[in-house]
């Protein structure tokens, strides 16, 4: 019975467009919402899935002696994917040209994740190549056919087997796993091994073994592998193989984190607009329902379900179109995001629909509730029983479970919570701001002087006191929807720039390992002469850690599989009068030049339990020195420069054996410099690191690219505030404005003195929101990101301009509504 | 015939703060109305006749006083069960009309049937403003309907549940002199034909003389 009513109240409600405006906010909110969560759900699995082509495989297995067969049957056993490869240094002969190359031996199915691809020939296109060298041939890379002078069907040498070169290969995924290891590549089929009799006792060869299939079973597998690591043997997953590409990802689910974020909070504040106008339009309908006898009870049960269609069908309506634009959008992008997107999960849908629902019933049931305390004798005396404007504490419950459920979404709790305190600290300063400012301007003195000569301009002045609290707040959603709209367009380019920067397309792709120090000079030299930028050189002394604060150190102190990989091998240290550029200190002071003492790295140190203080012991071939620890740094992984764990003043490590390493640049095309500097000085290693660069930066472009198509929802429910809270008041405009014709007031003094209302609150919506959009991208930047981003001088003048020109927009098109209809028929349906 | 009292008020006051003073709008009012009856209620603005209406049909309540309805004191009732007596027994026509913008003519009148749980709200209310002259604008909304026919459309969803009381509150206040007679003349009529109790609230001296009884309010009094 209740329930037919409610519907009848629906259908009517519907038909005569009140809750049009509501359903919209809902629907686009639950769009944006879901579609972002669909999106976004999408594309992190994509990236950490394509993240695992630079691995190669899910997991990794690596070792320094063979693989006991066992374990290899195991992963097959366990229905994984399985590849294996060894890698050596060898030298390869071609007529009379040798070069020394990193050989790779694979086995048919490698790589089990991301292809490699292959070149006809030097500077031909490249295509993904389906499996790896055939038996009797060999793959290899550019730099080693100019060193070898051995294009695609020449015969080179490898031990004491002849292969034919098949291919140029021009990107191995694998690729930057370890820099510092890798010679010119050349792949080869792991069935030709024994031939080439180079795999011997003593042999210096690594042995992998690669894994692929659902990540239960990955996981499962990784925490068998490393019960079974003897010495030497280790497993490598995302996390431990490539920290650059770890931070990328991390990156991108906040920038998409936070776009889903903004999308809701704006959505939230429509709907609250929406809501708080149905409720002003419902007053005397709920006060002639109590005169013809509906009681307090049924009139909230009616509106609770009325709502309650509503949102289940807006939200099921937002699911829909949220499925839609994904899917839309995965299609549109297919080409530019290189990447097929996995299928959508469910709970994209269930989070958008439960964002939705909680949007309603925190943002909406509060005012709604205000209809059943509508007294009845407002029929008689309109002013009775008019809404109390959202105080804080109704909107405290909704507000909270939207929070909470934006924190879930965001999956970063630090991150949801300085969007959310953000944005309501925001509100609350936007708020108290404008109403006080709003004051002033339309206060007696200020207001006399400025509007001496103009009617408009005295009257619009009159209004923006007058209405000074709606105002405030119309203000202060405006200059919310803009803050929204500035940080994504203003904001999220300085991040993207900013972010960009830290991985630069002129980053090193060379590094160049083992310049003694007599040959310094002439290598700088070469570089002055090449036109090649010359590069810090950092002196390298190799050392391996013995004892902390005087306690020996072994890997079995440590559990975690990098820390006891440090501990076993010897450490890169260097020596310096200053921090590296790209480095920054987070702890500590810098060390003064005789003292025994070093500077770490932030991410070696609290992997290995280093604090500030502790005494370091380092073997430096026979000899040894300890100091402690003054100073932790902060490197930018992303930078592709040369990154150091340990660095102690050159009066410190001065007297060791050194060589130097550097990183530089190399322009394509100029591959063959680098080929003579080798021959020049042939005790030095040079280690092509362009195709790492080129994949990290593939994978940052694919971020940026579905960042902003996400940051295109998150500016429709910005505008969709601004649009709110522009009809929100516009009966009352229309009402004044005809009583204002009624009483004489020409077309133009309506119209100007609404101007001069709307353009005071233009600019200081477009002021605030350009000092908020300031502040949060500022928070943002250095608390979440961890990138320097200095303030936009522009964000300054596009906020007012935008309000401005928004709110003219606006004046125009209510002017014109106000005049085209009669103030007769206005009035009376005000009535 | 024995005539029956259908309302009756006793010692009503009603008292509000103003600032720091006390303003006394009504002070012991007091009549009884019988069934059938039609009674004015006039005054000068200001005089408090609004004010009354609102207590009698308890949308306000009263500082001192009782409002008895068909024998039931209203006030010894919380506004949940005064709502539901109000959607039994009482009708009422405004000076603004108050129809419900979003919803016909015809769902209009039918509003007060269905919040009864009626079935046969969609019948009852087609016949109703067939009878006030507007069964050719059922489907109209109040936009896009006349003063005049906005009234007629009032006192359909009024006697739509056949009041006892009916409460009018200046039913020809909106109204040009033509309509407002053919509203009141309508009043009067649905009034005898379904033996309604009506009290209305005029400034019109002629309207009030059509009523058999004259309420004159004089500064928050009965006055002579």
């Amino acid at each position: 019975m209740i329930l037919r009513q409610a519907l009848r109240m629906f259908a009517r409600d519907w038909r005569a467009g009140e809750l049009r405006i509501l359903a919209a906010a809902l629907v686009v909110a639950v769009a944006s919402v879901t579609s972002v969560a669909f999106f976004a759900d999408r594309v992190s699995r994509a990236l950490v899935r394509d993240a695992h082509q630079l691995l190669g495989a899910d997991l990794v297995l690596v070792s320094d002696h063979p693989w006991r067969q066992a374990i290899g049957e195991e992963i097959q056993r366990r229905g994984l994917d399985f590849a294996r490869a060894t890698t050596f240094i060898s030298m390869v002969f071609a007529g009379e040209q040798s070069q020394l190359a990193g050989v790779k031996a694979v086995s048919d199915s490698y790589p089990l994740r991301g292809k490699l691809r292959i070149a006809p020939a030097v500077n031909a296109p490249d295509a993904p190549a389906e499996a790896g060298p055939a038996r009797g041939k060999v793959w290899i890379e550019e730099r080693l056919v100019t060193a070898l002078e051995a294009p695609v069907g020449t015969t080179i040498r490898l031990g004491s087997a002849s292969f034919e070169v098949a291919a140029i290969l021009t990107l191995e995924p694998e690729r930057g796993a370890n820099f510092f290891n890798i010679a010119p590549r050349l792949f080869m089929n792991a069935a030709d091994v024994p031939a080439t009799g180079l795999v011997q006792t003593g042999s210096r060869v690594w042995h992998y073994l690669y894994a692929a299939g659902p990540p239960e079973r990955i996981v499962a597998l990784e925490s068998w592998a490393k019960q079974q690591l003897e010495r030497g043997q280790r497993v490598d997953n995302l996390d431990s193989g490539r920290p650059e590409v770890r931070i990328a990802i991390d990156r991108a689910q906040r920038f998409l984190g936070l776009t889903a974020l903004l999308a809701a909070i704006l959505a939230g504040v429509a709907v609250a607009l929406g809501t708080r106008r149905f409720v002003e339009r419902h007053l005397d309908g709920c006060a002639v329902m109590r005169c013809l006898g509906a009681t307090q009870g049924r009139l909230i049960t009616l509106y609770g379900i009325e709502f309650a269609i509503l949102g289940i069908g807006a939200c099921a309506l937002g699911c829909l179109i949220g499925i839609g634009a994904q899917a839309a959008i995965a299609a549109a992008l297919s080409e530019m995001l290189r990447a097929d997107l996995p299928a959508p999960a469910m709970l994209p849908a269930v989070q958008g629909f439960l964002v939705g629902l909680v949007l309603l019933l925190g943002f909406a049931l509060p005012p709604l509730v205000q209809l059943k305390n509508v007294p009845a004798v407002r029929v008689i005396r309109r002013e009775s029983g008019s809404t109390k404007s959202g105080t804080l504490a109704v909107y405290a419950t909704g507000l909270a479970a939207l929070s909470g459920l934006l924190i879930w979404q965001a999956g970063d709790f630090r991150l949801g919570v300085t969007v959310v305190g953000g944005f309501g600290v925001a509100v609350a300063v936007f708020a108290a701001v404008a109403w006080v400012l709003l004051r002033l301007l339309a206060s007696g003195p200020v207001a006399r002087r400025i509007g001496a000569g103009s009617t408009a301009l005295r009257y619009g002045l009159a209004n923006l006191r007058r209405h000074s609290r709606g105002n405030a707040i119309q203000v202060a959603s405006l200059a919310l929807g803009l803050t929204a709209v500035l940080l994504l367009t203003f904001t999220r380019n300085d991040l993207v720039d900013a972010w960009r920067r830290s991985a630069p397309p002129d980053a090193p792709n060379r590094f160049l390992i083992g310049v003694q120090p007599d040959q310094l000079g002439g290598v700088r030299q070469y570089f002055g002469e090449h036109g090649i930028s010359a590069p810090d050189f950092y002196p390298m002394v190799r050392g391996r850690l013995t004892s902390v604060n005087g306690r020996k150190v072994s890997e079995d102190d440590y559990t975690e599989e990098r820390a006891r990989r440090l501990v076993e091998r010897e450490f890169n240290l260097s020596f310096a009068d200053a921090p590296p550029a790209h480095n920054e200190i987070v702890a500590g002071r810098w060390f003064a030049p005789e003292a025994a003492e070093v500077s770490v790295e932030e991410g070696v140190a609290e992997r290995l339990g280093w604090k500030m203080g502790d005494e370091l012991s380092f073997g430096v071939g026979a000899e040894s020195f300890s100091a402690r620890i003054s100073s932790v740094r902060r490197l930018k992984w992303d930078s592709m420069k040369i990154n150091i764990f340990v660095i102690a003043p050159p009066a410190l490590l001065g007297r060791f054996p050194t060589s130097y390493v550097s990183a530089f640049r190399v322009e394509p095309g100029d591959e063959k410099k680098v080929n003579d500097l080798a021959a020049r000085f042939p005790n030095l290693t040079v280690v092509d690191v362009g195709a790492a660069v080129r994949q990290a930066q593939n994978v940052v472009d694919q971020v940026i690219t579905a960042v902003q198509v996400v940051f295109l929802f998150a500016l429709g429910a910005g505008l969709l505030v601004l649009y709110s809270a522009l009809v929100a008041t516009e009966d009352e405009r229309r009402r004044e404005a005809a009583v204002m014709r009624v009483y004489g007031a020409s077309r133009s003094q309506v119209t100007n003195s609404q101007r001069v209302e709307f353009l005071s609150m233009g600019l200081l919506a477009g002021a605030l929101a350009a000092a908020g959009a300031a502040a949060i991208g500022q928070l943002l930047a250095r608390r979440v990101f961890e990138l320097d981003l200095p303030p936009n001088q522009w964000l300054f003048v596009a906020g007012p301009v935008a309000g401005v020109l928004l709110l003219s927009l606006n004046a125009w098109l209510s002017a014109r509504k106000v005049l085209s209809a009669s103030p007769a028929l206005t009035l009376r349906d005000a009535l | 015939m024995e005539t029956k009292t259908v309302l009756s008020a006793r010692g009503i006051g009603k008292t509000v703060k103003s600032g720091e003073d006390d303003l006394v709008i009504l002070r012991e009012i007091g009549f009884d109305v019988a069934s059938g009856e039609a009674v004015a209620i006039v005054g000068a603005s200001g005089s408090g006749k609004s004010t009354l209406l609102a207590i009698l049909a308890g949308l306000d309540t009263p500082s001192t006083g009782t409002v008895e309805l068909d024998g039931v004191d209203i006030f010894g009732l919380d506004e949940d069960s005064r709502a539901e007596l109000r959607g039994r027994s009482v009708g009422f026509v405004f000076q603004s009309f108050q129809l419900l913008p979003a919803l016909s003519a015809l769902e209009n009148v039918m509003l007060p049937l269905e919040l009864a749980g009626r079935d046969d709200a969609e019948a009852e209310a087609r016949a109703i403003l067939q009878r006030v002259g507007l069964g050719e604008r059922l489907g109209h909304y109040p936009k896009h309907l006349s003063g005049g026919e906005q009234q007629r459309v009032a006192l359909a969803r009024a006697f739509v549940v056949r009041p006892k009381l009916l409460l009018a509150d200046e039913p020809t206040g909106s109204l040009d002199s033509e309509s407002g007679a053919a509203v009141i003349d309508l009043v009067f009529e649905l009034n005898r034909s379904f033996g309604t109790t009506l009290i209305m609230v005029t400034h019109d001296e002629g309207l009030a003389k059509r009523c058999g009884r004259i309420v004159r309010l004089v500064a928050g009094r009965i006055g002579t």
